[in-house]
Order: C-alpha cells, then sequence, then structure tokens
C-alpha cells in the first residue's frame, strides 16, 4: 500500500529509479564548482533561447513555452482545487460558529449550572439542566471502549501482520475491513437483542463476586434480568465497534516495519515475541496512537449504538453495572423528539454537541500532536 | 513457532568438513530444551478436560464458567510448563503468542456472530412484499409491508450526498497531491483530519442549525444529504489522496517534458492513471454513509409513505426505519412483527454496505494501477 507518512510526493521515490539524479541536482543546487548549475543550458540548447518562442531553424513554435492559455487552464484549475480545500476549511468554522451561536440560549437561560448541574429539564419552566451526567457517561463508556478494544485491536493486528499465513492474512485482512464498514446501528441492535441477554449473567458474577470494587457493584440487582442497559455494556459494544477500525489502521503500520529491523532482531536470537517487544512495536508505536484516537473519537461521538443500549439517566453513578447513563450523542438523538418547539430545550441540545465537538476536536489535536512528535523521534 | 524447525534440525551434507564437527556439538546444547510441537494441542485438550471435571463435579449450568475456566487454565498451564522446560524468554514468547491468538478469536467471533444473528434474522422476513411496499397504513400489529419508502430514500440521499461530496473531496485530493505546498495545504490536511473525527450527531446537529433552524424549514430529504456529504467529504479526500501518491512521479515528467501544461497533465495523465482507484475509494466513501442515522434522526424524519422529493417533507431511510419500528416494539404482541421488520431493513442494508464494498474491493483487484 501507500506510504501514509510520506507528505512529499517529490522526494521519496525518485531515489528508487536512479540513485544519482536527485543527488546532482543537490550538488548542482549547492553550488559545488565544476557542477552545472541548474538552469544553464547545453551549448546547442543557447540559440533557443536567444529567440524565445522560435524553434531552432526560425519558425514560431507551435506549443508555446508559456503562452497565456496555458497559464489561465492552470490558474483556473489550480483555484477550483484549492477552492475546494477552502471550503473544507469554511465547514469547518461554520460548523463551530453555528453550533456556539445557537446554543447560547442554553447558557443564558439554564438555572442550573451547565457544567455540574445532573439533571436534564430544559423544557421545564424555569429550565433546569448540566453536562456533567452525560459528560461522565461519554468519557467512561470510551474509557472502557478503549481499555477493551485497543489491546485486543492491537493483538488482531499482530496477528494478521506477523503471525498468520501471507494467504490467510490476506483474507482475514479484508474481512476485518468489511466488518469496519458495518452501520453502527447494527451493532446497536445486536447488543440490545444478543449481547445484553448474554452477558447479564456475567455481570450478576462480576456484581457478586468483585462487588468490592465500587464499579462492579450493582447495589439493587437481585437477579440477572436485573443487570443490561448500562455504562459496561455500551463500552463493550463500542469496544467492539472500533476494534475493526483501530486493527486496520494498526495493521496498515505493523506491514511497513522494515524487513531488515526485524532480521537484526532475529540474528540477536529474539524470540518472536521479543522481535515484535523491540522492532514491530517501537516502529508502529505513532501508528498504534494515531489509530487509538481514530478510534476513540468513533467511540466518543457514537450515538445510535449507545441510544439503543442505554437507559437515560442524568446521574454520575460509578457503579457501572447498574442501568443508566448517558451521553452527549445519545442524548440530542433521544431528546431530540421530546425538544419539540421549546427553543431551550434545542438550545440544550446544541450545547450538547457544541461540548462534543470540543472533546473530539481536543482528542483529535491531541493525537496529531503526538504523531507529529513521534515522527521527528523515529525519523 | 514454525521458527523453532529452522534451528532444530540443521542438514547434514557429509561432504561438508564441518559436519563433522557439527555433529559433535548436540542440537540441544544450542538451542536448549523445546516443548515438544504437539505441546499446545496437549495442554488445550487436558484443559478442556478438567474443565469439562470441574463443571460435572461441581455442577455448572451453560458453557459459558466452563469455556472461560478452560481457557484461563490452558493460559497458565501452557505457560507454566513452558516456563519448567523452556525457560523464562521462550514461556513469555508462548504466552505472548497465546494471547495474540485469543484476541483474534475474542475479536472476530463477536464480528462474524453479528452478521450471523443479523443474515438470521433479517432473512426470514425477506419476500416480494417486502421489497416492492411501503409501510403506509400498517400498522405495528398488522404484518405484510415493506421497505421500499425506505430503500428509495436512502438511494436518493446517498445519490445526492455523493454528487456534491465526491467532486470537492478529489478536487480537494489533487489540491493536497499536486499543488499542495505551505501553510494553507497544511491547514487543510489538518482539518481534513480534524473533520474525520467530527461526530456524525454534530454534523447534523450543524446543518440543523444552519438550514432546518436559520431557515425555518421543515425536515426535508436534501438536508440530510447535505450532512451526509459534510461526512463523506474528508473520508473521500483521504482515500482518493492515497490513491493520487501511487500515481508515479515518472508520468508527470514525461508529460512535463511534452510540454503539457500541469492542469492538462492532471486531467490526461493523473486521473486516468489513478481512475480505478479513485472509484473504489468513491464507493467506500459511499458505504461509510450509507448507514449513518444519527443525523437523519434531525434532519430527515421518518414517514411510512413513499417520498420521491428530496426538498419536500420528510422521508424514509432504511437506518430511520429500524430505528422506527424498534421504537414501536413496545407493546408485547405487536414487538415479534416490528422487530421482524427490523431485521429485515438492517439486513438490507448490511447487504447494500457490504455490496459496496466487496465491489470496491473486486474494482481495485481488477484494475490495479499498473506502476507501484
Amino acid at each position: 500500500m501507500a506510504n501514509t507518512t510520506d507528505t512529499d510526493p517529490m522526494s521519496g521515490d525518485r531515489f528508487e529509479t536512479d540513485p544519482m539524479s536527485g543527488d546532482r541536482f543537490e550538488i548542482a543546487a549547492m553550488g559545488v564548482p565544476g557542477a552545472r548549475e541548474i538552469g544553464e543550458l547545453e551549448p546547442d540548447a543557447a540559440a533557443t533561447v536567444a529567440h524565445p518562442g522560435l524553434t531552432p531553424d526560425g519558425r514560431p513554435a507551435e506549443g508555446g513555452v508559456s503562452g497565456s492559455a496555458v497559464r489561465l487552464g492552470d490558474r483556473i484549475f489550480k483555484a477550483l482545487a484549492a477552492g475546494s480545500g477552502g471550503l473544507l476549511l469554511v465547514i469547518m468554522a461554520a460548523i463551530a460558529i453555528f453550533l456556539i451561536w445557537k446554543a447560547i440560549p442554553a447558557f443564558t437561560q439554564d438555572t442550573g449550572n451547565i457544567f455540574t448541574t445532573q439533571s436534564w429539564t430544559p423544557q421545564a419552566t424555569p429550565p433546569y439542566f448540566g453536562m456533567a451526567a452525560v459528560f461522565f457517561g461519554t468519557i467512561i463508556s470510551s474509557i472502557i471502549a478503549m481499555v477493551i478494544g485497543v489491546p485486543v485491536a492491537v493483538g488482531v493486528a499482530l496477528f494478521i501482520s506477523h503471525y498468520a499465513t501471507r494467504r490467510a492474512s490476506t483474507v482475514l485482512g479484508g474481512l476485518i475491513d468489511l466488518l469496519a464498514a458495518v452501520p453502527s446501528l447494527v451493532f446497536g441492535m445486536w447488543g440490545l437483542y444478543f449481547l445484553i441477554p448474554q452477558t447479564q449473567g456475567f455481570q450478576m458474577w462480576l456484581s457478586t463476586y468483585f462487588g468490592w470494587i465500587p464499579l462492579f457493584k450493582n447495589q439493587t440487582a437481585t437477579t440477572p434480568e436485573q443487570f443490561g442497559k448500562d455504562l459496561l455494556i455500551a463500552g463493550m459494544i463500542l469496544a467492539i465497534m472500533i476494534i475493526p477500525i483501530v486493527s486496520a489502521v494498526t495493521r496498515e503500520v505493523f506491514l511497513q516495519v522494515p524487513r531488515e529491523t526485524m532480521d537484526a532482531a532475529w540474528a540477536l536470537g529474539a524470540t518472536k515475541w521479543e522481535m515484535i517487544r523491540t522492532a514491530v512495536l517501537p516502529f508502529g508505536r505513532a501508528g498504534i496512537i494515531s489509530a487509538s484516537m481514530l478510534g476513540l473519537g468513533r467511540a466518543l461521538g457514537e450515538t445510535i449504538a449507545v441510544a439503543l443500549v442505554l437507559n437515560s439517566g442524568y446521574v454520575i453513578n460509578w457503579h457501572l453495572t447498574e442501568p443508566g447513563g448517558d451521553t452527549f450523542a445519545s442524548t440530542i438523538a433521544l431528546k431530540f423528539g421530546e425538544a419539540g418547539s421549546s427553543p431551550v430545550a434545542i438550545a440544550a441540545l446544541i450545547a450538547a454537541g457544541l461540548f462534543l465537538f470540543v472533546i473530539t476536536l481536543v482528542v483529535n489535536t491531541a493525537a496529531r500532536i503526538v504523531i507529529a512528535r513521534k515522527k521527528e523521534f523515529t525519523a | 513457532m514454525s521458527e523453532t524447525g529452522r534451528f532444530g534440525t540443521p542438514t547434514v551434507d557429509p561432504a561438508d568438513p564441518l559436519t563433522e564437527r557439527r555433529r559433535a556439538v548436540p542440537v540441544s546444547a544450542l538451542v536448549g530444551a523445546r516443548l515438544p510441537s504437539w505441546a499446545p494441542y496437549a495442554a488445550g485438550a487436558a484443559a478442556v478436560g478438567v474443565a469439562l471435571i470441574l463443571k460435572a463435579a461441581l455442577g455448572w449450568e451453560g458453557w459459558g464458567t466452563s469455556f472461560w475456566t478452560a481457557a484461563l487454565l490452558f493460559v497458565i498451564g501452557f505457560t507454566a510448563w513452558s516456563f519448567s522446560v523452556e525457560g523464562r524468554r521462550r514461556a513469555k514468547d508462548r504466552l505472548a503468542s497465546t494471547l495474540i491468538y485469543a484476541s483474534f478469536v475474542a475479536a472476530v467471533v463477536p464480528l462474524v456472530l453479528i452478521l450471523f444473528y443479523i443474515g438470521v434474522k433479517g432473512f426470514s422476513v425477506f419476500s416480494v412484499t417486502f421489497f416492492t411496499n411501503s409501510m403506509n397504513g400498517v400498522t405495528s400489529r398488522q404484518e405484510g409491508g415493506g421497505l421500499y419508502h425506505a430503500l428509495i430514500g436512502t438511494l436518493e440521499l446517498v445519490a445526492i450526498a455523493s454528487v456534491i461530496a465526491l467532486p470537492i473531496g478529489i478536487f480537494t485530493a489533487i489540491y493536497l497531491v499536486e499543488y499542495g505546498r505551505g501553510k494553507f495545504a497544511r491547514a487543510v490536511t489538518f482539518f481534513v483530519d480534524v473533520m474525520t473525527g467530527v461526530p456524525s450527531i454534530v454534523a447534523g446537529l450543524f446543518v440543523y442549525t444552519f438550514l432546518l433552524l436559520g431557515f425555518g424549514l421543515r425536515p426535508f430529504g436534501f438536508a440530510g444529504a447535505i450532512a451526509l456529504a459534510i461526512l463523506m467529504i474528508p473520508v473521500s479526500v483521504r482515500a482518493s489522496e492515497e490513491m493520487l501518491k501511487l500515481v508515479p512521479r515518472d508520468l508527470r515528467e514525461a508529460s512535463y517534458a511534452l510540454g503539457v501544461p500541469k492542469w492538462r497533465t492532471i486531467i490526461k495523465v493523473v486521473l486516468p492513471t489513478a481512475l480505478s482507484g479513485l472509484i473504489t475509494s468513491s464507493l467506500l466513501a459511499i458505504a461509510r454513509i450509507t448507514g449513518e442515522t444519527a443525523p437523519l434522526i434531525l434532519l430527515v424524519g421518518y414517514t411510512a409513505r413513499i417520498n420521491y422529493d428530496p426538498f419536500q417533507g420528510d422521508m424514509a431511510t432504511l437506518p430511520m426505519m429500524v430505528w422506527d419500528q424498534l421504537g414501536k416494539r413496545a407493546g408485547t404482541t405487536s414487538s415479534d412483527l416490528t422487530e421482524a421488520r427490523a431485521w429485515g431493513a438492517a439486513l438490507t442494508l448490511v447487504l447494500l454496505v457490504l455490496i459496496l464494498n466487496i465491489g470496491a474491493r473486486l474494482l481495485a483487484r481488477l484494475f490495479q494501477p499498473k506502476a507501484r
């Protein structure tokens, strides 16, 4: 596949075809004595330059070296291309501006504290709501997803890139890519109808024997049927959802580990795991981080899958096996219907969207910075 | 583990003067003691056996506990065995291999289960009626009805979104690959990445504030298509960029050398070379948004009727039909019917996405760029 890290197509591949051509150019550029200067022409070409636009035998050139029509076409095309890029920036700016603008009523008319209140009644008079519980739900479910999903995804990527046979790895890689495209709605439905009933017993067991850790304690439930729609399940579904995408990206990076580095590890007598730990994982660290951030972005913003499995509850509850909890995205989807005609309720949802937007922005930017740093070290 | 054989069985060549010396040094002195190749299977069988005995002895119900006990016993027992025979480093290696194999199984099993589950659940409702009828006038307690209205809506919205997003995406990719230097290009690259991370519901909210609140409109199909386009652009840019980068630099230089201006080089040389890749990337981008539900809740709404007009009135889409049918399952008597329809619609959606994906990959394989 393409080398994704190579941002400059000019420099990379030239070396492979003619190792000297780039060097010669650079030598000339540095003004090394004896090297021909850039732009200095072969003697027999000088005549052409003396009469620009004319062929050596004196006829006017047909194509034109720098005809204005050519320039115009280039300019239009470049403007189109750059304009599309600019449109992207405009859209991003517009998203931020419109969300902030339309969320203002939520900030001004909320009688609670929008950051710390654990309630969601924006259509009541007076409107009383806050993001604390939703923020908690979003972060916790995403953390669970990362804790379960990322190690498994890295394991899958390692399996496909270094453990499976070549043929199997092609097939399995394709399968994982396909699974990455399955709509999140389907994950949610599967979670609702299959995963919740199947894991109620497990959650009961967790609450009974590991209840001394408050996270796993369900204080009220006495039968398995009372377990289910909780943040733990939401996190598990998010984990399953992000595994294909995270492992697909990680695998690509693992496949690019230089052969020499791995052979060096083998030659020193490393076991397979030692080879992976010393050669593959350090090389892939930036890739793992960026893939995880991609997964985290998905998990934070996932709407439907979470909305299907969570019972709305706007209280911060550290007992993750107790039903309840909600995330920014699922709140927007679930409360949109009842927000209806109340402008404050709509504004509250837009404010939730704004919070989510800011969080994903921060996560993405942090990921970019980390990757840029790592690249500096490994390069 | 296949590497063990490489060192374990040195080739013996009688003509080689070194052979005599090689024989003098026993193999085990070079590589240390090893578990036999059947060791993992033996350990696995033993773990399953112990788990079954425990199940019988302690009266465990169901297979879950036994399965996890067997798995845990295998991991611990096999590692310990390896540790005692082969030493610390080999044991670590075995443990890592076991965990990596296990993580693969742990990831693929639920994912394949999902497809299998939805296939079984959804296929039972498939019929000619299901694909040719809308839900108009069909209550949640009635049989019949279908997804025709939703299928039409999804196809229309995806088509509109593609028409908007693909040219923008491909042109941006052209800019980044062919022209992009300096600050502006870096800003575009950065914001493509950021835009990839914008949650679909936020894109939906943006279009909602901008179009619906801004102009005081009721939900309509085109608004949803715009949100889908916003989600599609960064995917399309990223994928197209990769494809354009695959076009060999030599081709461009050959074209420049013939005096062809840059824009004609791009149109006549770069784009045709990358065409199959661009189609593939476009299909993948389309597949990515086909199953999007969240923005449609805000922007398109749902109707049981057939609505061909994306500029007027609520429109049904496959994800929204699933959402709607799941929402109506509350009553116990009607839940079977609505659930079945929801699974049917979801299976259709998955098939649509998978067909787009498989098509894209087949196309990529058929028309691979000639030079890599």
